[in-house]
């Protein structure tokens, strides 16, 4: 069969379908995870009080719950069978591990999170109260469980771990489920993940109880739930930060070239100082190898040092260095880029010969070039990359989307400690109305800055659908670029449609309020 | 546990899935009546409201089903999905349509207004179960594809599945076969529907409208089945030989496939009987207590699974390619060569005992909300309705 060049718009096409689709999606995951927390606890404090103003409360949360709920089921059916419409050869390239979480995710958590839920949204008059929490708590289980196994199948593309390549059926195929499922990458991402949820949940309970006090209504309600997200949105946003700093730590070991993506760091080395603000053009990709650095840096000296290594000397290698080589400081080297093409390339070759020796029955050839596939297999994927450039990810995109996820994260923290002082200091809640105003303003902001924690971590990743095994143009469908088009548009207006309408019912939802039998 | 029985075992989960999906696309089957049983604003609202409570099982279910598949037999998800690209992506989107009607019909602010959302409904309540089925007639009749492992090394071009022409995936229409197993299928919800809002609504008038649409879609159902049944059980068939995974044609496969096994057979048969009493027993005269007998729903769906989950393992077990390839036999899937490695497949097995659990607490669930039927009054008075 004569086979015509894969079309290189058509990746370009999928890869803007699958980001669409999952920045979609990732807009209404983080509000699911995060309002399931605030009405479970809001619930649970009806349970122990019998306080009918509680339930109230619960239930209008939820009510809010329910219409973002339906955009996060929508938009998560797309993103699923998309790894199959247009990432087909990755699914099968490595469909054995990574589609067993995707099954267990089922199975396990979207059955749980869509039996309760059901219960939780029209059980209220038929079950019991007890029964009735349960629900509601098993409704966000089941929603962090799904994140779980979600997130063990895209860590495991950040860093591949517990497989093995089959020459036989010329795929990679699972060793060790464990390895899999409690790689610490996936243990970061999840933990770092549901607490960016939290945040955002919390951010968006108390923007929305502040506009009642901004608009003096509801107040004995608003006052109750800025109160508990104030607590929550506290305590997670400084546990984000230590995660933060945790999951950049396993970056540096994992995905070096991310970090120094994320930190713009052209030529790395010993003493690396973290930096705060540069002028990275947010445009166009740094000439990297005749630049030394971003100008106008301002750094915090040996902090990323610190950060990458936990060692103020550690090393830092810079894109230049990954590219050229560099020796670690535990002393193991990191080979060269054309050094890795080149056994890149010996691993293609030899898996040929392998095919072409079993097609002959030639055990002989079967056995040498099994071996030396065996030998070089660990950079399959450079086999596919014909230059530098390919492997350095957008510089840009994770140099500001890192600064603006970090700089919210901060500013959150200081948003939530003074809205706790204020209300702890048991004034007049109304003021300060600059804070009110702030908390509002805010909902956006976690919205964006909770997308920009996914650009880091997906344009970070750059060029690999799987870290050193699978460049993206190795992944996709072989499909017409016009089809791919056609279809991203296609989502591209019916989420926007359906977001738009999404809105509108909040805002009409919030802006009838609670029915507390008040005013 | 050896690699064979483990490659058996999770056909069946799958084909087990797959009957369950078929079963709770009552959901779909009621949508697609909405606006011919439900006459008024009212009517549709508790039409509306009896599927919204279940619609999440049938998307949760589907969306298993995509889950299972790749993960046991991802040669099957990587050809069909990336080359049947356009047959797939239509019922995504309308199943994307049908999960966020529920919640914003009848909302303030909607936009689009409450008629549009139920359009919607109606719309996925035909395009659902026909396209689904028509995807499902392919593993009987065969699709347009090539694979290729070796193309992995082809540095320009390393795509292993291809489609055989740029329809991608349309041509399946184009099977007249394929399009009546489609349309059977759409009849079939349509009963299944039926019986269910008969059994999960407390109304009259739509008690009698239900009752006569049920006849309507049986006389059309029937003939459907009965032709495709025919044609499947005197077609040709794809064979493979298990030791060197070469292709052959056999006569009458899948005739041949079904009495291989008594147990397959039987399950069969008596799939057919149940669904036949199910859509008849509303039809009959009245019980004790002088209403019609809402039970059809658990007979004809119990049916349902049987049928659809036997036919499906035809396809299947028995040395049968599940996904024929027109334009290249050897290209063919089976069992054999598409699925996971016996470790993955092991691993799952595990999992998979959590299955019945799954079930037990869905049906516990269930049960509390059905206690009773829904009513007008239920409507009236509940805040979270849709
Ligand atoms: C950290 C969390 C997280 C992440 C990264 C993702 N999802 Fe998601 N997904 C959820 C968390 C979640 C959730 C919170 O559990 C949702 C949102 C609303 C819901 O019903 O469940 C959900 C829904 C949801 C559904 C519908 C489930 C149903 O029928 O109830 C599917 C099929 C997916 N997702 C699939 C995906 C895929 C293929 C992703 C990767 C590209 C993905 N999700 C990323
Ligand atoms: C405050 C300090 C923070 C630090 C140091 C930090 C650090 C990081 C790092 C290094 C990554 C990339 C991980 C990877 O690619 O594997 C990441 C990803 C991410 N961040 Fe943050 N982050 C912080 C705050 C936040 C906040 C406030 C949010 C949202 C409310 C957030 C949301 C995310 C998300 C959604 C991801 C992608 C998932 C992941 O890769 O874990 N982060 N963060
Ligand atoms: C829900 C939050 C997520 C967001 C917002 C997100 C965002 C993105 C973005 C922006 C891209 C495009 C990068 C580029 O091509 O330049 C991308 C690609 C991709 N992501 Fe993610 N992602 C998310 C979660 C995931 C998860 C959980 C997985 C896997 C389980 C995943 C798998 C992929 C794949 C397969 C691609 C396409 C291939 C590639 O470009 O490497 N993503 N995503």
């Amino acid at each position: 069969m004569n086979l015509l060049e894969i079309d290189a718009g058509m990746i370009d096409w999928s890869r803007a379908q699958f980001a669409l689709t999952a920045i979609y999606h990732w807009l209404f995951v983080p509000l699911t995870l995060g309002l399931a927390l605030v009405m479970g606890i809001m619930e649970t404090i009806y349970y122990r009080t019998g306080k009918e103003f509680w339930k109230q409360t619960a239930k209008f949360w939820q009510k809010l719950f329910g219409v973002n709920f339906a955009m996060g089921v929508a938009t998560g059916l797309i993103l699923e069978f998309e790894f199959g419409t247009n990432w087909s050869n990755y699914s099968w390239f490595v469909g054995d591990i990574f589609g067993a979480p995707l099954a267990i995710e089922g199975i396990v958590a979207f059955f749980m999170e869509s039996t309760f839920v059901a219960v939780m949204f029209f059980g209220w008059k038929k079950v019991s109260k007890g029964f009735h929490l349960t629900a509601t708590w098993l409704t966000g289980l089941g929603a962090t469980i799904s994140a779980w196994w979600i997130l063990v199948a895209n860590s495991w593309m950040q860093h591949p771990v517990g497989q093995e390549f089959n020459p036989e059926t010329v795929r990679n195929e699972m060793v060790s489920f464990s390895d899999v499922a409690l790689s610490p990458v996936a243990i970061d991402k999840f933990i770092h993940t549901v607490l960016s949820a939290w945040v955002l949940g919390a951010i968006f309970v108390a923007g929305v109880s502040a506009w009642y006090l901004l608009k003096k209504r509801h107040l004995n309600f608003a006052r109750s739930s800025l109160k508990i997200s104030a607590i929550v949105g506290f305590a997670s946003s400084l546990l984000i930060a230590v995660s933060g700093d945790h999951s950049a730590y396993t970056v540096a070991q994992t995905q070096p070239m991310k970090l120094a993506a994320m930190e713009a760091l052209y030529d790395g080395g010993n003493d690396q100082g973290l930096t705060i603000v540069a002028a990275v053009n947010p445009f166009a990709q740094p000439d990297y190898a005749n630049e030394k650095e971003p100008g106008m840096k301002i750094a915090i000296p040996n902090l990323l040092s610190f950060l990458a290594t936990h060692d103020f000397h550690g090393f830092v290698p810079g894109v230049n260095d990954i590219i050229r080589g560099y020796t670690k400081d535990d002393g193991t080297v990191e080979l060269p880029l054309d050094e890795k093409i080149h056994r890149g390339q010996a691993a293609i070759t030899a898996l040929h010969n392998y095919r072409l020796g079993k097609q002959n029955g030639d055990e002989t050839v079967m056995r040498e070039e099994g071996a030396i596939l065996k030998e070089n297999m660990a950079y399959f994927g450079y086999g596919y990359i014909k230059d530098a450039d390919q492997i350095v990810p957008y510089i840009p995109v994770c140099f500001y989307a890192f600064r603006i996820m970090v700089g919210g994260g901060c500013l959150f923290i200081l948003l939530f400690a003074l809205i706790l002082f204020y209300l702890r200091k048991g004034k007049d809640i109304l003021r300060p109305r600059w804070l009110l105003h702030a908390a509002f303003w805010c909902i956006p902001l976690a919205y964006i800055v909770s997308e920009c924690g996914w650009l880091v971590a997906e344009f970070g990743r750059q060029p690999w659908t799987i870290q050193d095994m699978l460049p993206t143009w190795v992944g996709v469908s072989d499909l017409q670029s016009s089809s791919v088009v056609t279809t991203f548009f296609l989502f591209l207006i019916l989420f926007t449609t359906l977001l738009i309408v999404e809105f509108n019912i909040l805002r009409k939802q919030i802006k009838k309020g609670p029915d507390l039998g008040e005013e | 546990m050896t690699y064979e029985f483990l490659q058996h075992y999770w056909c069946f989960i799958i084909a087990l899935l797959a009957a369950l999906l078929v079963f709770l696309m009552f959901v779909q089957g009621a949508n697609s009546q909405l606006f011919e049983l439900g006459k008024t604003t009212k009517e549709r609202r508790m039409l509306v409201n009896s599927t919204g409570r279940k619609w999440e099982f049938t998307f949760t279910t589907l969306v298993t089903f995509g889950g299972a598949f790749f993960a046991a037999y991802p040669l099957f998800y990587s050809t069909s999905f990336g080359g049947a690209y356009w047959l797939w992506m239509i019922i995504l989107f309308s199943f994307v349509l049908q999960a966020v009607s529920y919640e914003f019909q009848n909302k303030s602010g909607n936009t689009l207004g409450t008629r549009t959302f139920q359009t919607l409904l109606v719309i996925n309540g035909f395009v659902g179960p026909f396209l689904l089925g028509v995807a499902v007639g392919t593993f009987f009749d065969g699709a347009n594809f090539y694979v290729d492992r070796d193309n992995i090394v082809e540095i320009g071009s390393p795509v292993v599945s291809r489609w055989a022409n740029a329809s991608h995936g349309l041509d399946a229409l184009l099977d007249i076969w394929n399009v009546v197993l489609g349309l059977a299928i759409v009849f079939l919800s349509r009963i299944l529907g039926n019986l269910y809002t008969l059994n999960n609504i407390e109304s009259q008038t739509l008690s009698q409208r239900n009752r006569s649409a049920l006849i309507r879609n049986v006389l059309f159902f029937l003939p459907l089945f009965i032709a495709f049944a025919i044609h499947l059980f005197t077609k040709d068939g794809y064979a493979y030989d298990p030791a060197t995974g070469a292709i052959s044609v056999v006569p009458a496969k899948y005739l041949k496939n079904l009495f291989q096994s008594a147990p397959v057979l039987i399950l069969f048969l008596i799939g057919v009987l149940l669904v036949l009493a199910g859509s008849l027993l509303p039809l009959r005269k009245k019980q004790a207590d002088g209403k019609p007998c809402s039970c059809g729903i658990w007979s004809a769906g119990i049916g349902t699974v049987l049928v659809v989950l036997t036919l499906l393992l035809l396809t299947a077990w028995f040395n049968t390619p599940y996904y024929p390839s027109l334009v290249d036999p050897q290209s063919s899937l089976t069992m054999q060569n598409s699925s996971s490695s016996e470790f993955t497949l092991r691993t799952m097995f595990w999992v998979s005992l959590l299955v019945p659990f799954v079930l037990a607490y869905i049906i516990y669930a269930w049960r509390s909300i059905d206690k009773t039927k829904l009513t007008e009054k239920e409507i009236d008075e509940d805040e979270h309705v849709y």
